[in-house]
């Protein structure tokens, strides 16, 4: 398959085809007839999905770098690159993206009755946009379509959104957008750093990387990072959006938004958020701050998902809650927390993309999402309860499902550094089921008392279709999660050996972490070495592959000692089953 | 050829554009009142429903405006001797000069059908407009205050006549005085500013004073006295808060025509003389009039986003849009280099094209005339007219700096002249008033695709005649080609402030 797919240049186009081919596949779809336009639009998607699978194949697990590197010169003048690139992290996102824009697109068949070519354009530019934030490598081109995102999705949801579409459209851009712009203020003080630093302008991502900063600067660009991150993720006092957006969405837009738009901001913090400010991501109150927030998010959200009598609002809620495991995963700083939350990442986008699916479906035949609505319906539509069950089991994490694999590394990792905390989070698994099972018990169990009930029909041949492979990989990554960590390991690991050489650097600079002035002969050095590499970047592909190796060859032989307990042998709960 | 103004025919030479949109002017007016234009001709004129009468006058202008760009374009040939001549020929003035072409070209194209339909005198109409843009070329090319004043007034008067032109409508006869009554005062704070800054330094000279103020032989309390009443002066004119009251009445007003020329023209001439004579002549006292702008700016950009969120007349919500750009505008002056100076021409010709964009539709949708101005009026536009309702919605991403657009580059280009200089606070300040801006930018665009409209015919009569296409398409295609390959137009703007006058290259972008 490899040799196949390297025959054909793949590994050249295929980052670029992902892009800009959705693009393409909007113009015709705004071309084609109003009838067309669906059809049109899920084949196109459908073939994006095929051509992207080709990633796991031509990816190498065993890099950590990142792989399928593409330059081209955007702004020179400015050092703004049109630069893509996959590593393990990225690459499972643009596979969960391409998967559930078609996924998504073939579910809003029955749903969009009005004006289906705006829709489906608006879809297919939301999939590029969404796979350009997860390759990009360059932090302009990142904010770029960070941004560009946000339209199609107000658009989404203002027009074919339910009653309160308007309210929940503007809320979900003004709290998106006040994020990513003080982020930007923030990609451009690094960019004012390392011209002044390097001498020359970039916005590369590697390049950034180089840039020595002091504590004080780091708290900051943490803050204004963390923050456009945070309202996307959501964590807990910036999730207000979310309910509102998610309810009132169409359900492709739910499903969009739920499996890919939330991981852009769980993967800022992977991406940029740890790798550029590690020595603020280590921070003991920052870790604090940002665990007790995850935590809040996980018992909080699950407290009000259980007394929601909208079913597609108690979703929306779990989203919330979801998100907390990435969080806590996350900022415990450990593989097997990073690991856990890149699990959960994709066990979310899987079982809550299939949960609003669903829930669509319930609502096409009965026009409301009310959980009192329904019940028994289990006896009259067998295979839609089936589906639904598992699902919903999935998402709280029942083992042999994604959800469990997740959720356990998550707390693993956690409960190594934060016992606590750990201990607290894990209350969360028992809410998820005190909020969920209700639900699938009244709606599909019970007796079957409402007569509009008994005509309930059962799934379609098109709604198997789009369930069966969702239901088949949260099954699958139950049980066999391994072709998946591995794939993430060495790329997790390269994050977390990134935080822990600032840890050791930030040791000997103790003495005077607050002053920016004595921080500079002790950088010299380091800048000298990062020229050069800057140079590679620009010219060569192979060389700045090594370049974007977070923390670099150089940095992290010198620190390897502090690598400890996260070094090679390090026990692996999940990888015992196999390579 | 080489200027070196020994002679007065090289001033000839220097001023060519401006001579001939000057003369082109009395061309059009002669023009407007002989032939089938004679007042009392009742037959023919009426012409081509999608032009109008008056057209071929609109025409005549547009020619005339041709001339003066292909003028323009032979003066990037032309290099000067020294520095320190009254009227400039360097790249800064000519960048400047396309932006007022453009402008002009932009509000007679628009102009066509709203002529016709309000019945205004399309001679004199066209011819004014013509000699506001030379005025506007005077104040970029001055290298003098009181050519800077010439030009101004020239541009000011040619615009308050403007303003007033509609006789039919009261509000255009109120717009007009209040206009011409604060301008006129306005004009004082500037004409003694003057003044005054003669008084500290012995000269009107920009260069001269940029030499007087650096070797400290200005006099101290004149000099402060003398920027700081200029700065009214320009901050009046290019509407920054304080001094704004009467932007939004005049914007409102106006004829929607005059309101987008003015808008984008009158805005870009008083930025581009107020950037030349602050980094150019006041360079050496910017410690003393940085804090002023910087207040200015600030202030300008919150007052302005948050007013302009409760507006529900879209012209005078683009009033203070154009408030709230101006304020964006001041950050680069606030930072006085040379990427903030190259950010500035960016930004103003992003700003006339979306802006200009933004207010023909508006014309567009109000039947050619002031009615159907409100936001309601705007329900369910887009699903009617497609075309145009993308087209503004470009204009309001644009507008609000949204990536993708010349809007976003636009303002990452003041943000890159802001970071050079340090200025986080006023860096923040502008994202952070960018995110209010949305709002009601957004807000148009929820009425245009969210809202049904109120009955099935309410956009039946929206018509954007053949001209005011050509101007929309070209002005779209330009604001996507600056938001998405911004390379050229940035090294364009950057290289057009290389050596802003003779200190200017060795002050600018001076460590501070």
């Amino acid at each position: 398959m490899t040799a196949l797919l390297t025959a054909i240049g793949y590994q050249g186009w295929i980052l670029h085809a992902l892009i800009w081919l959705p693009v393409l596949g909007m113009g015709l779809v705004l071309w084609a007839e109003e009838e067309r336009a669906k059809h049109i639009a899920f084949w196109w998607s459908l073939g994006v999905l095929v051509l992207s699978l080709g990633l796991w194949f031509v990816f190498d697990p065993n890099s950590a770098a990142m792989q399928l590197q593409t330059h081209a010169a955007w702004i020179p003048a400015w050092g703004i690159s049109y630069s893509l690139g996959v590593d393990g992290i990225s690459l499972f996102m643009v596979l969960l993206t391409t998967f559930t824009s078609a996924a998504a697109i073939l579910g809003s068949f029955n749903y969009i009755k009005k004006r289906q070519r705006a829709f489906y354009a608006l879809m297919l530019l939301l999939e590029a946009g969404v796979v350009g934030v997860f390759c990009a490598t360059d932090l302009f081109l990142f904010y770029v379509f960070f941004e560009l995102t946000l339209v199609p999705m107000y658009f989404i949801i203002g027009v074919w959104g339910g009653e309160r579409r308007i309210y929940s459209a503007i809320k979900f851009f003004l709290f998106t957008a006040f994020g990513s712009l003080l982020m930007l203020v923030g990609i451009l003080y690094l960019f004012f750093k390392a011209k002044t630093l390097l001498g020359i302008p970039t916005f590369a991502y590697a390049d950034l990387l180089q840039v020595p900063l002091t504590m004080k600067e780091q708290l900051w660009l943490f803050a204004a990072f963390a923050l456009a991150f945070s309202v996307k993720v959501p964590v807990f006092p910036l999730h207000t959006w979310l309910p509102d957006a998610h309810v009132e969405a169409p359900t492709p837009g739910s499903v969009v938004l739920a499996a890919v738009l939330l991981k852009m901001g769980t993967y800022g913090f992977l991406r940029f958020l740890l790798p550029l400010f590690p020595g603020a991501a280590q921070h003991p109150t920052v870790v604090t701050v940002m665990m007790v927030l995850g935590i809040i998010g996980i018992v909080y959200t699950a407290w009000v998902a259980a007394v929601q009598p909208d079913a597609k609002k108690l979703v929306a809620y779990t989203s919330v809650a979801h998100m907390g495991f990435v969080v806590i995963g996350i900022f415990a700083l450990t593989v097997n927390g990073l690991q856990g939350g890149l699990v959960v990442m994709i066990s979310h986008g899987l079982s809550t993309g299939a949960l609003f699916l669903l829930l669509g479906m319930l609502y096409e035949r009965r026009h409301t999402r009310l959980i009192e609505a329904f019940g028994g319906l289990g006896r009259v539509a067998p295979w839609f309860a089936t589906a639904f069950v598992v699902t919903a089991l999935a998402s709280i994490g029942l083992p042999g499902t994604s959800g469990f694999i997740g959720e356990f590394l998550a707390l693993v990792g956690t409960f190594e550094t934060h016992r606590v905390m750990a201990v607290i989070a894990a209350t969360g698994v028992i809410f998820a089921a005190y909020y969920m099972l209700p639900m699938v018990q009244k709606v599909w169990y019970n007796a079957l008392d409402k007569p509009e009930n008994r005509e309930f029909p059962d799934l379609s041949r098109r709604e198997i279709a789009i369930l069966a492979p969702m239901l088949a990989l949260m099954i699958w990554i139950g049980w066999n999660p391994t072709p998946f960590l591995r794939r993430m390991e060495p790329s997790v690991r390269a994050v977390i050996e990134r935080v822990e050489a600032s840890n050791a650097s930030s040791a000997a600079a103790t003495s005077a972490p607050w002053i920016e002035a004595p921080a500079t002969p002790a950088l010299a050095p380091q800048t000298d070495e990062a020229t050069p590499t800057v140079a590679l970047t620009n010219e060569s592909n192979d060389a700045s592959g090594d370049a974007a190796k977070p923390g670099g060859g150089q940095e992290m032989t010198m620190y390897a000692g502090g690598l400890g307990r996260h070094g090679p042998n390090a026990a692996h709960p999940m990888t015992r089953t196999g390579s | 050829m080489t200027l070196d103004f020994s002679r007065n025919l090289h001033y000839v030479w220097a001023l060519l554009p401006e001579i001939t949109l000057s003369v082109w002017a009395m061309l059009v007016l002669v023009a407007g009142v002989t032939g089938k234009h004679r007042p009392g001709n009742r037959q023919g004129g009426e012409g081509d429903p999608d032009f109008g009468r008056g057209a071929d006058l609109g025409w005549l202008a547009l020619v005339g405006l041709l001339v003066a760009a292909f003028f323009n374009g032979w003066l990037y040939g032309v290099t000067e001797v020294g520095h320190t001549s009254m009227i400039a020929v360097d790249r800064f003035r000519l960048f400047a000069n396309w932006i007022f072409l453009l402008a002009g070209a932009f509000a007679i194209l628009i102009s066509f059908s709203y002529v016709h339909r309000q019945r205004l005198q399309a001679g004199e109409f066209y011819g004014l407009i013509l000699l506001a843009v030379t005025g506007m070329m005077f104040m970029a090319a001055a290298r003098d205050l009181i050519v800077i004043f010439l030009g101004l007034e020239v541009m000011s008067i040619s615009v308050y006549a403007l303003t007033a032109f509609n006789r039919r409508d009261r509000k255009s006869a109120e717009a007009g005085l209040k206009y011409f009554l604060l301008g006129a005062f306005s004009t004082g704070f500037f004409l003694y500013g003057i003044a005054l800054v003669y008084g500290a330094t012995g000269s009107t000279n920009v260069v001269a004073i940029g030499a007087s103020v650096a070797s400290g032989t200005a006099r101290g309390g004149f000099l402060i006295l003398g920027i700081a009443l200029l700065t009214i002066g320009f901050a009046f004119k290019v509407s920054a808060v304080p001094f704004h009251m009467w932007t939004p009445d005049v914007y409102e007003g106006a004829p929607a025509p005059v309101t987008a020329f003015m808008s984008a023209g009158v805005k870009t001439a008083a930025f581009v003389a107020f950037l030349r004579v602050f980094l150019v002549g006041f360079d050496a006292a910017y410690g003393s009039w940085y804090p002023i702008m910087w207040w200015l700016a600030a202030i300008t950009m919150v007052a302005a986003n948050l007013i302009a969120l409760v507006q529900s007349n879209v012209k005078r919500m683009l009033a203070y849009s154009s408030i709230a750009h101006a304020g964006y505008l001041l950050v680069a002056l606030t930072a006085a280099n040379e990427t903030a100076a190259a950010g500035m021409l960016f930004y103003l010709l992003v700003y006339t094209l979306m802006n200009m964009g933004a207010f023909a539709i508006v014309i567009a949708v109000s039947h050619q005339s002031e009615e159907r101005l409100q936001i309601e009026d705007y329900a369910g536009f887009g699903w009617s007219n497609p075309l145009l309702g993308v087209f503004l919605t470009i204009f309001l991403l644009s507008l609000a700096g949204f990536p993708g657009t010349g809007g976003f580059m636009g303002k990452i280009f003041l943000l890159q002249g802001a970071v050079d200089s340090q200025l986080w606070t006023l860096s923040v300040i502008l994202v952070l008033t960018t995110v209010a801006s949305y709002w009601y930018y957004l807000r148009v665009a929820w009425f245009m695709w969210m809202r049904e409209p109120a009955s099935a015919d309410q956009h039946a009569q929206v018509s954007a005649p053949l001209p005011m296409r050509l101007a929309l398409m070209a002005s779209v295609a330009l604001i996507l080609y600056m938001g998405i390959f911004p390379a050229s137009a940035l090294g364009f703007a950057q290289s057009s402030v290389h050596g802003l006058g003779a200190l200017g290259g060795s002050l600018l972008g001076l460590a501070r």
